[in-house]
């Protein structure tokens, strides 16, 4: 659109066109009191998205403010490109998760590419080099044709990607449930390694320095990508295509390189991603952060396409695009570095004391805006809340399953897709490349070394949705105590947690209830297991067609391994060894896999969770595997012990399993009480672990392959050849995507 | 002895190289950018894995066109040992040091995994100190490893013996007569879809690669030896 045919600042108010763009009636008035006047069309195209949930988290800042974000660890919290916290010996780890939904419900492979590119470019920005990627998606189930194309498109954009850039697709999670059917969540999280000294901020300081622009050119893609994703999925949304931007990792890829190289100048001030919103949030943040303005002559922004407006400039979210601020004086400098990768820096204005945003185009001022109004000062809601009826109901039903044949029923649960081998996902991300995965994908987290140093970092992204939706307080604590559980058994002690809150439409008082009662519980999980929170994304109006998606507010947490030595995976080690288990199974069902598969929805409590004694029992282990006294560890979760111990010798090579159980078969096998582990112990420690920690012994480590399952009176209730068990495990997914739906 | 590895825009096993050679072989290299004119400071030349050029058009096409190439001609012609490592060995094909070409694996799918491997030849710079026959596990990670050339090549390599590596338990991509690894007819460039530099730590899984880094030093310490 030509400026010429742009409609005039009255038009856009008598018609109300600010309303296409996602302002309300109030938010343009107080557009129209903060200016003066009337906003032009690009003015009101930079305060709507501005002021979107996506930038603005003007319906979640009042709950996010509940998060404990400190910590002696944390180094940078929430606010910035990603949150960074100290892992000694001088370096730290950045890390953040980020969604990308909307854009993948309509372009799946872009979509998850683009959310694979922003969240490393987050990384980057602080100067971090991104040494890991993890993602956490969710799918309708894998039996229609469109979600078996979501899953399969989604997957090869994250590969395509991610590989490409050269960066390791270390681990993540897919779960699938008929709730995200219309509504798919694909989450992207990086971790980037960074010495203390080269952290960088997004800040613009030094009134005269010089405002670069480096990367890819700005293109007609994205335009109001923030905007769509603040809004509800319809049957309308398919003609937002053109919302979806395209990536170029090989761009990235240089990018990355030439931004490290650039981040250890001293000319250097600040940078930061152009993500959503563009040039207008990268510039107004970097403005507002540092107390000054920023004027920009957008005829000097490097444009793909002929013709482009201020409006289209100004909102574009074409991706690989960086803004930098640099000392004045020491532009060449810049340029001749970024010219070494074949990537062009522009010098496209410049730090001002006024604190506006101010551009110009063709020689005239066409935007006029305090930068204070676009960032910090944006409008806040405090959104009713309301006790869903479901949840009251949920309350108090006791859901007690019948099961006749163990055998079967664990069968039919390793195939679930939830529980299934995701190695058909897996395979296919470069989960090796710069050689520092030392726990690929399959065990309960990643497990990358730094090179240098005897240490490593353990990596999750976590959230059993079902629980969350179920009673979103407890849910919210199990969501953090199970990142915190994977972390623990791969020998590493939790650092800090990143988090992105998909949820419904926050106009709803019933979805912001679930919210704000999810956060409290992850809240109170933080605290009790010292992980703070140090960074995070909202993605809110995740609905299609009015139906919310389950609340799920996924956590990705790091932990530090001391050294190598720790490091532990799930798979048991050797026959004779001990396996215990630790805590108690109760008749829990709510929510569960066996559940869902029985009865073909949830419904129910979800599991309880006494927050104290997990921090004890995930200290108590740590402190066994530190001591060198574990074999392997793994927590008990969907699905049950049952399934657990199937998973612990499915990862073994040759070795089965004899225990027994006693009490309520069903709950023993089956129930997913929480803070509950599987370890298995060489005999010589049995004496020192057992002092160090409370642990029942169920069996031993066997070299006969099979899974044995006794009852107390030494009948087997399972015995399955550990051959056909991961045969049904591992064909599961790639059989439901073959199979004709 | 002197390693090259060279870094193409879009390299991304440069660093896996680099630390397998200075870390594990504890030899000397140093990375060498592709606008470079001269290799020849260096004993041997190593061309990484990544997506150079973002595997636009084809793999390896654009980078077959970088200034350096005509130094890895040279270094070729030279009788220098030059190992191409997935897309280092799409290059090399592209470049016409080696023969063949490489379609999309048949699955259609990136695939990244440890596969066995067994050695075919053992009588080369690359491979001497592996046993004949001997079965390794060393990690593919690639979307184009589907390796292919037509059936007068495919003869002329049996019959030179220049395939190197064949996969053994399983074909991962659906390559002609299961060929992971060819070498040239001089025995002096060797390409190769398995990633041997990810395989040189027991840590990570294996360090079945570890011999053939090992066995270009050992050839390169006999020939220095007896030509000093």
């Amino acid at each position: 659109m030509s400026l010429l045919l742009e409609p005039s600042p009255t038009t856009i108010k008598e018609e109300k066109l600010y309303r296409e763009m996602g302002l309300t009636d109030e938010e343009f008035a107080m557009v129209e009191r903060i200016l003066g006047r009337l906003p032009n069309y690009t003015e009101t195209g930079i305060f709507s998205v501005m002021w979107s949930e996506h930038c603005s988290y003007k319906n979640s800042k009042p709950v996010l403010k509940k998060f404990p974000t400190d910590g002696k660890q944390v180094l940078q919290g929430p606010g910035e490109g990603a949150g960074i916290v100290d892992i000694g010996d001088g370096l730290a780890v950045a890390f953040k998760i980020e969604s990308h939904n909307h854009p993948s419900a309509i372009e799946p492979y872009q979509g998850a590419a683009t959310g694979v590119g922003g969240i490393i470019r987050d990384v980057f920005s602080m100067g971090a080099r991104p040494i890991a990627l993890l993602n956490s998606l969710r799918f309708g189930e894998l039996t229609s044709p469109r979600v078996k194309y979501l899953f399969e498109h989604v997957v090869a954009g994250i590969a395509g990607y991610g590989n490409c850039v050269g960066i390791p697709t270390v681990g993540g999670e897919v779960q699938f449930d008929a709730a995200y059917e219309g509504n798919p969540l694909v989450n992207a999280m990086c971790v980037g390694l960074i010495r203390h000294e080269d952290i960088q901020r997004g800040v613009a300081s030094g009134v005269g320095n010089t405002v670069m622009y480096v990367g890819a050119k700005t293109g007609r893609d994205g335009i109001h990508g923030a905007t769509f994703a603040s809004e509800e999925l319809t049957e309308a949304s398919e003609a937002k295509r053109p919302a979806v931007q395209v990536g170029d990792p090989f761009m990235e890829k240089l990018l990355l390189e030439a931004c490290l190289e650039v981040v250890q100048s001293d000319a250097l001030v600040g940078i930061q991603d152009m993500g959503a919103a563009g040039l207008t949030s990268s510039s107004a943040e970097m403005a507002s952060k540092a107390g000054v303005g920023i004027e920009m002559n957008l005829d000097l922004v490097p444009q793909r396409e002929a013709g482009m407006t201020p409006y289209e400039m100004m909102l574009s979210e074409s991706q690989e695009r960086m803004l930098l601020v640099v000392k004045k004086g020491r532009e060449q400098e810049i340029i001749d570095l970024f010219a070494k990768y074949g990537l062009e820096a522009k010098a496209i204005g410049q730090v001002t004391d006024d604190k506006m945003l101010r551009l110009y185009f063709h020689g005239e001022v066409v935007a006029e805006i305090p930068v204070d109004a676009l960032a910090k000062d944006a409008p806040v809601y405090h959104k009713p809340s309301a006790e869903p009826a479901y949840y009251r109901e949920f309350q108090q039903i006791d859901y007690v399953p019948h099961v006749e044949n163990y055998e079967e029923t664990l069968l039919a649960l390793l195939a679930q897709p939830t529980i299934a081998s995701k190695e058909w996902v897996y395979d296919q991300y470069d989960y090796m490349v710069r050689t520092n995965t030392v726990v690929a994908p399959g065990s309960d987290a990643a497990v990358v070394r730094i090179r240098g140093t005897k240490k490593a970092l353990a990596m999750t992204t976590d959230c059993n949705s079902r629980y969350v939706y179920l009673d979103p307080e407890t849910g919210g604590k199990i969501t953090v105590a199970e990142a915190a559980r994977n972390v623990v058994c791969s020998g590493a002690k939790p650092l800090a947690i990143t988090d992105c809150l998909n949820f419904g439409s926050p106009e709803k008082p019933e979805i912001f209830w679930q919210l704000e009662k999810a956060v409290d519980g992850m809240s109170a999980a933080c605290r009790a297991l010292s992980a703070p929170v140090i960074s995070g994304n909202v993605s809110l109006y995740n609905e299609t067609n009015g139906e919310a998606i389950y609340p799920t507010p996924i956590v990705g947490m790091v932990g530090l391994v001391e050294d190598l030595d720790h490091i532990t995976t799930q798979a048991f080690k050797q026959a004779g060894d001990i396996i215990y288990v630790i805590g108690e199974a109760k008749p829990e069902f709510g929510g569960s896999e066996l559940q869902k598969w029985l009865e073909g929805r949830i419904f129910g409590k979800a599991p309880s969770i006494d927050l104290e004694v997990e921090a004890e029992r995930q200290e108590a282990l740590l402190a066994a595997i530190q001591a060198g006294l574990v074999a392997s560890a793994h927590d008990v979760a969907e699905g049950g012990l049952s399934v657990a111990l199937a998973e612990c010798v499915i990862a073994a090579a040759g070795l089965g399993a004899k225990v027994t159980v006693s009490g309520d078969i069903v709950a023993e096998l089956f129930s997913e009480t929480q803070s509950r582990f599987i370890v298995s112990i060489k005999k010589e420690h049995q004496a020192v672990f057992e002092q160090l920690i409370e642990a029942k012994p169920i069996g031993e480590v066997t070299a006969d392959g099979t899974l044995r399952i006794e009852n107390e009176h030494g009948e087997a209730i399972v015995n399955l050849s550990v051959e056909q068990m991961r045969s049904v495990w591992k064909g599961a997914i790639p059989c439901l995507l073959k199979s004709k739906a | 002895m002197k390693f090259a590895v060279i870094v193409f825009p879009g390299s991304n096993c440069d660093v896996d190289m680099y630390h397998a050679i200075k870390d594990e072989l504890g030899e000397e290299v140093e990375y060498v950018w592709h606008t470079a004119d001269t290799l020849d400071e260096f004993d041997a030349i190593l061309l990484p894995g990544g997506f150079s050029y973002g595997d636009y058009l084809r793999s390896g096409a654009i980078a077959r066109f970088s200034n350096v190439m005509k130094a890895i001609q040279k270094a070729a012609e030279e009788g220098k040992p030059i190992l191409g490592v997935c897309n280092g060995f799409q290059i090399l094909l592209e470049a016409a040091l080696l023969p063949g070409a490489m379609r999309r694996n048949n699955s259609l799918k990136f695939i990244c995994r440890p596969v066995t491997l067994r050695v075919e030849n053992n009588e080369t710079m690359f491979t001497s100190l592996y046993e004949p026959g001997e079965v390794i596990t060393i990690p593919i990670a690639h979307g184009e490893g589907n390796y292919y050339c037509d059936e007068e090549t495919l003869t002329k390599l049996i019959e030179n013996r220049q395939i190197i590596f064949r996969y053994h338990d399983e074909n991962p991509n659906g390559s002609l007569e299961n060929i992971a690894g060819i070498m040239n007819e001089n025995g002096n460039v060797l390409g190769m879809m398995p990633h041997p530099e990810r395989a040189v730590d027991a840590l990570l899984g294996s360090a079945d690669g570890l011999k053939l880094f090992q066995s270009i030093v050992k050839y390169w310490r006999v020939k220095h030896v007896v030509t000093s």
